[in-house]
């Protein structure tokens, strides 16, 4: 509506704020993420983002069901990183257990861990190129993502929410075309991203949209608890992989993408960086899958001791931890999921305030928002 | 009206045979005006296509192809079911204004159309301020979006529409001014005279340097204008959901989306004319054969509005402000002193002729 403005002789030629729903259903916001904004004409005053559109109570579910139902539930999160969502709960309850999985359950779940964030990050890249008007680049993401869901397909039946992982190993071991399709796709994707950068990349408008656009310094990133590639594009050295390294990831050497722009464009370096060392991980892991079992037995019904347990892994967006309380009986007491995307979105307000409409739209691409995972 | 093709010709006889004067002289305008409504809309309805196609093909897709011959027909399966929707409205919508914006749109782009010289002889409307009347019509259609985005009570139509006033008057400079530049060469405001004087080489030739940056002005520019991706700013998807149509359904939404892509092809069609010969033939290897003049008017036009559906497919949007700086900024400057080099140019006479 117009704003209702009643115009005097005074205040006629005043600008006034106003208030726009950007959401629930909004192209880019991604899901079901409503944000408040207040506007000056283009100028951004405010932005509140009012969450719970999708949020289906995961953390109380937990209380109820097994430790085998849970990791069910962890795929509707992050359904990007659904792998690693997985393991995240099955770390926590092997831990808990203190059952030591065989080396090809590690290796195994490292390298679909990185296939994994290859793939969310793919995603990202399309839909963040569309974000910013460039459609092409939505289907060139999907085609290589595409790649990668074909192989999860053959492996576990499942391409979104795979549910691999069980407390004590993996489901199902791997099929054996695995090995040489993962090969075929290292080498095809190690030509595509310089398609990207020469896509995206190097375009003048695509540098003057991000350079210096939703600028988040480290100690800002710290103080927001922000993690994942958001939190390393301002300098802030948090990846879980290194720091505590889970699975088989104290077995490969990899770089740890830092930039310390902060700006949107360093968001967006951080993630490219972070596709060649996966993929140079996967690389490392690939030909020497130890021969073993893909599974250790475990009771039927897992029980943990009673206690405090705490686990946390790298998902493509950030720092997922998994708090759990036992009080011995089949379920937890109380299960918490720090999701990487809450604390991400809190960043938003800070950083997009007083820029426009359309930097807000690539603030949002590149903190890399899943809806769902927000919610929980 | 020059028209003087032998079955226009006939046509006109027997009207004025059977008629008086004034009453054949009503039907002929009636009639011609029929023909390019279907010119517009067959033009549009190929475009969607075109660019469907295009965008596929870009995208490692295939595209409509499954509704008539490798989709032929798929636009106009599209437009039937458009026009079989509910014509919905917003609440305390400005109701007046609101239906009466699409028209604007609409009519401002058919009217363009109507002096674009297809060839020699299919050229309706010739007057002698062509070019000058191109740029007066193509700004009426910003007016039509301004009332759409203000009329249907949405914030986000608003913002599209303000963006668009911005957009439109900013850039209506650059396309003006890049057009004067080749006025100053061809010495006539008259499309017909500019393509003549064509003869001895395609302006862009003729003009060589400061022709080529006018060219590159007038593309960006012109895309600019049309609302097209990098400058689609107005209905920027990914920001205002659908910038100022968000509320149009039905036939009116297929009012603003037919303009955009007819707008499309009169920018290419000016390119054409003013830069590239319009329907005079590379070297003049057809001139025994004028009616072939439609060809290659067509053919000229359509590398052109590839040319603008490969920056829409490729590029991201720029943002507002950057857009008003691009402007104001750097092609403005270039416009001004490029019309003084050019004036120069004809002055000392540097002008290649063959």
């Amino acid at each position: 509506m117009p704003m209702e403005i009643t115009p005097t002789a005074t205040d006629s030629f005043k600008s006034q704020e106003y208030f726009i729903n950007m959401g629930p259903q909004h192209p880019a916001t991604h899901g079901v993420l409503r944000l408040l904004l207040t506007i000056d004409g283009e100028i951004i005053k405010k932005v509140e983002p009012d969450l719970g559109y999708i949020h289906r109570s995961i953390e109380k579910m937990c209380e109820r069901d097994s430790y085998q139902q849970i990791v069910h539930l962890t795929d509707r999160m992050d359904y990007l990183s659904s792998h690693i969502n997985n393991e995240a709960v099955c770390l926590v309850v092997e831990n808990a257990l203190g059952l030591e999985v065989p080396e090809r359950v590690k290796v195994i779940r490292t390298i679909i861990g990185e296939l994994t964030r290859i793939a969310s990050h793919c995603l990202w890249w399309g839909v963040m190129g569309m974000d910013l008007g460039a459609f092409t680049t939505f289907f060139l993401g999907f085609r290589d993502r595409e790649m990668i869901n074909d192989i999860f397909e053959e492996t576990c039946g499942a391409r979104l929410t795979m549910n691999y992982n069980v407390p004590g190993g993996l489901m199902l071991d791997i099929h054996p075309n695995f090995v040489n399709r993962v090969k075929k796709f290292v080498a095809h994707f190690k030509t595509k991203i310089p398609e990207y950068d020469e896509l995206i990349t190097g375009n003048i408008i695509f540098q003057k949209r991000t350079k210096g656009v939703g600028i988040l310094s480290r100690e800002d990133a710290i103080s927001f608890g922000a993690s994942g590639p958001v939190a390393r594009a301002s300098g802030y050295s948090c990846d879980v992989r290194k720091y505590h390294p889970y699975s088989a990831l104290d077995k490969v050497t990899f770089t740890e993408s830092l930039k310390t722009g902060g700006d949107t464009l360093a968001r967006y370096e951080v993630r490219i960086r972070e596709m060649w060392e996966s993929l140079s991980i996967v690389e490392q892991l690939i030909d020497n899958i130890p021969e073993g079992d893909h599974r250790v037995s475990t009771n039927a019904v897992i029980k943990l001791p009673a206690g405090e347990y705490y686990q946390k892994v790298e998902t493509a967006r950030g720092e997922l931890g998994v708090y759990v309380i036992s009080s011995g009986t089949k379920s937890p007491y109380r299960l918490k999921f720090r999701s990487p995307g809450f604390s991400n979105l809190s960043v938003l307000n800070h950083i997009a305030v007083g820029s426009k409409i359309g930097d807000l739209v690539a603030i949002m691409a590149t903190i890399d928002l899943v809806i769902p995972d927000i919610d929980r | 009206m020059t028209i003087s093709l032998s079955i226009t010709k006939n046509i006109h006889d027997w009207l004025f045979s059977i008629m008086p004067e004034g009453v054949a002289g009503i039907a002929e305008m009636i009639l011609i005006a029929l023909v390019y409504l279907g010119i517009f809309s067959v033009a549009g309805l190929f475009l969607v296509l075109v660019e469907r196609r295009v965008a596929a093909w870009f995208q490692l897709r295939i595209g409509p192809n499954r509704v008539g011959f490798q989709g032929i027909l798929q636009t106009l399966a599209d437009a039937l079911k458009l026009v079989s929707k509910e014509l919905t409205g917003t609440v305390r919508a400005d109701k007046f204004l609101y239906n009466l914006a699409p028209y604007f749109v609409i009519i401002s782009a058919l009217m363009a159309m109507s002096v674009l010289p297809f060839s020699k002889e299919f050229h309706a409307f010739d007057i002698n301020i062509g070019v000058l009347f191109l740029i007066a019509i193509s700004s009426i259609g910003v007016i039509g979006i301004l009332l759409g985005g203000w009329s249907s009570n949405n914030k986000f139509a608003l913002i599209g529409a303000m963006r668009s006033g911005v957009q439109t008057i900013s850039y209506e400079l650059s396309v003006g001014l890049s057009l004067l530049t080749m006025v100053l060469i061809s010495g006539s405001l008259q499309l017909s005279a500019i393509v003549e004087v064509q003869k001895n080489g395609w302006l862009i030739v003729q003009g060589h340097i400061p022709a080529v940056i006018a060219f590159m002005i007038f593309m960006i520019a012109g895309t600019a204008e049309t609302n097209r991706a990098p400058f689609d700013i107005v209905e920027a998807e990914s920001e205002l959901g659908a910038g100022f149509h968000t509320e149009y359904s039905g036939m009116k939404f297929a009012y603003f989306f037919l303009a955009e892509f007819i707008n499309m092809f009169i920018i290419a069609a000016i390119a054409a004319t003013v830069f590239f010969g319009g329907w005079l033939s590379p070297f003049g290897i057809t001139e025994s054969l004028p009616w072939l003049g439609v060809f290659w008017f067509l053919l000229k036009t359509f590398v052109l509005v590839f040319l603008m559906m490969w920056f829409r497919w490729t590029f991201p949007r720029l943002r507002v402000d950057q857009l008003l700086t691009l402007e104001w900024k750097y092609l403005l400057p270039v416009n001004l002193v490029n019309i003084v080099a050019m004036a120069l140019i004809v002055w000392l006479n540097l002008t290649i002729q063959f």
